[in-house]
């Protein structure tokens, strides 16, 4: 029950920290007008298959995918550059379950991201807004974005120990991208990139999402959104343990 | 038992510097510390920046390993019982830092009163309660990026005391302040005290762990050079004289000369806006006046005054 409490008030408290981020909020107001543009360009220049709304969604889980990288990696330079990361450390409740409700806070800003950038693809472009199952399109968004959220917190418990890990985390936004298929089918890349894709929650949410938008069945996408967030919980649970103790050990937890 | 116990407490800092021809460095914070602090107990650990005072506490408080030797909290050990301890200790950094700017007083102290587990009905009387201890009740709905240096510290102490811990580390927690706001500061420490808390208190201000302590450790390097009540610490230096020199523009090497000379205790200096003035502490029965005015030959010397030892005299001669 606590670790509920802990859970809504924590996720809570991030959202507002981060809605009263000026930077944040300007890059959440423009982000979507851009992905929403790439979509709608890719899909006029490739002449692909599949309707605008298809290419669409992948841009919205651009954003979310970009909104919570971003936002796991920042969350820890962040709390560290505060000095709040050891207290966060240094607190009864397992540090992984402290975490979880600010990276799944971060991937739930990634929302707006994907409702922004339909908006603004229907404002724009002309982009129509059918679903053919809204209700599963809603369940596959929200089990994306838990899905993504503990991928972030998979991140966050490196960052811990790393203190210039969230460089890395730069590097790989495009990356997950491509491999994930949201722009372009993962089948038109090296054969190498398609056991990987398995493996993030981003490649089987889109195909949820398109399934739950064009009369399809997502449900056994969803159950391995949900498998694959299962895994990631059980990697950050054992990485966040020994990463603090590493830290501990290397003294990384504050600046100096 | 002990609340707190050090044995053979050792902490070594491992770093690089360089880019290309990257060279290891090794610093020792802490070197081999036994400590005991008994319930009720408020115990200073008093040194200079960097003798190793904060890394203490952080190993204490479980955020650093100790490379070597053993530390317990109420008899558990920091490393093995981490969960164990954490549920039970507070503590407090001094500096700005360590809370969540751009909430409110009140919403810093509802997030880490559910982090330790505060439950609902008692979180609302709780933090009322601490508000008014620290002097921020009616300031608690701001945000604390408008909160000045002394708020910040004070709700840093209502966080610490969230959960009632029974034993509390305050690191340096006048650091910064001014004079009036470290002094009810200090009054809520004494409180604290009298209600009851076990206390391990970390200062450079020798007259703050004067006024608090209920004993003292002066590290030095790492290393515990003295330990016992304050009234103990001042009877070392109770004999002999200090000797305070105007001089100006004396170089590092020539005090140390002067500290190498026989009858010359320890020797401070402290930067009176153009003028040095040497605070020279003799032994019991010494006249070494004119010995250390032969040594500053050439420099140019004011005024000379005498005056008895004071508890300043004995921390500078005990980290010197």
């Amino acid at each position: 029950m606590n670790a509920l409490r802990v859970f809504w008030l924590s996720w809570v408290l991030n959202l507002r920290l981060l809605s009263q981020s000026l930077f944040f909020v300007l890059i959440s107001v423009f982000q979507p007008v851009i992905f929403a543009s790439i979509a709608f360009y890719m899909w006029r220049a490739g002449g692909r298959e599949g309707t605008l709304l298809y290419v669409s969604i992948g841009a919205g889980l651009m954003g979310m995918w970009s909104a919570t990288l971003f936002g796991s990696g920042g969350l820890i330079v962040w709390q560290r550059w505060q000095r709040t990361l050891e207290l966060l450390v240094a607190a009864p409740p397992r540090f992984v379950v402290t975490m979880l409700p600010f990276t799944v806070a971060t991937a739930s800003l990634g929302l707006y991201s994907m409702v922004a950038t339909l908006a603004w693809g229907r404002l724009l472009f002309d982009v129509p807004l059918h679903f053919e199952h809204p209700l599963m399109f809603a369940v596959a968004v929200a089990v994306t974005v838990l899905g993504l959220g503990v991928l972030g917190l998979v991140f966050a418990s490196t960052f811990v120990f790393y203190r210039h890990a969230n460089a890395f985390s730069n590097v790989l936004e495009y990356p997950v991208w491509l491999a994930s298929g949201v722009l372009v089918p993962v089948s038109l890349l090296p054969a190498f990139v398609e056991p990987l894709s398995w493996v993030l929650a981003p490649t089987w949410g889109v195909r949820a999402m398109r399934d739950a938008a064009f009369g399809g069945d997502p449900l056994p996408e969803l159950a391995a959104c949900v498998a694959l967030t299962l895994v990631y919980f059980g990697l950050a649970w054992v990485g966040a343990a020994n990463f603090e103790r590493l830290a501990r050990k290397h003294a990384t937890l504050s600046l100096t | 038992m002990a609340v707190v116990e050090a044995i053979e407490l050792r902490r070594l800092y491992r770093t690089a510097t360089g880019t290309l021809r990257r060279r290891k460095l090794e610093v020792e914070a802490v070197r081999g510390i036994d400590f005991a602090v008994e319930r009720g107990e408020l115990f200073g650990l008093l040194g200079p920046n960097g003798a190793g005072k904060t890394t203490t506490i952080k190993i204490l408080v479980t955020l650093l390993l100790p490379t070597s030797g053993t530390a317990r909290v109420l008899g558990f050990d920091v490393v093995r019982d981490t969960r164990e301890v954490r549920r039970r200790v507070g503590f407090v950094f001094g500096g700005e830092r360590g809370l969540y700017d751009r909430l409110s007083g009140l919403d810093n102290l509802r997030y880490f009163a559910e982090l330790y587990g505060v439950p609902p009905r008692e979180q609302r009387r709780r933090i009322a309660e601490l508000l008014e201890l620290v002097g921020l009740a009616g300031r608690e709905r701001e945000r604390v990026e408008g909160y000045s240096r002394g708020m910040r510290q004070r709700l840093h102490v209502a966080r610490g005391l969230l959960h009632d811990p029974e034993v509390l580390f305050l690191d340096e927690p006048t650091l910064g302040l001014d004079p009036v706001g470290a002094r009810e500061l200090r009054r809520t420490i004494a409180g604290l005290t009298a209600a009851g808390k076990t206390i391990l208190l970390t200062t450079h201000y020798m007259f703050e762990a004067d006024a608090l302590c209920d004993r003292i450790a002066v590290l030095s390097h790492g290393e515990i050079v003295a330990e016992g009540t304050p009234s103990e610490l001042k009877a070392r230096v109770a004999e002999g004289r200090v000797v305070e020199i105007e001089v100006f523009g004396v170089a590092e090497e020539r005090l140390d000369a002067l500290r190498r000379l026989e009858g010359v205790k320890s020797v401070a200096v402290e930067e009176r806006e153009q003028a040095q003035v040497l605070l020279v502490q003799a032994e019991m029965g010494v006249e070494v006046t004119p010995l250390v005015l032969a040594h500053l030959d050439g420099a140019s010397v004011g005024r000379v005054s005498y005056r008895e030892p004071t508890l300043e005299d004995a921390y500078v001669a005990l980290v010197s």
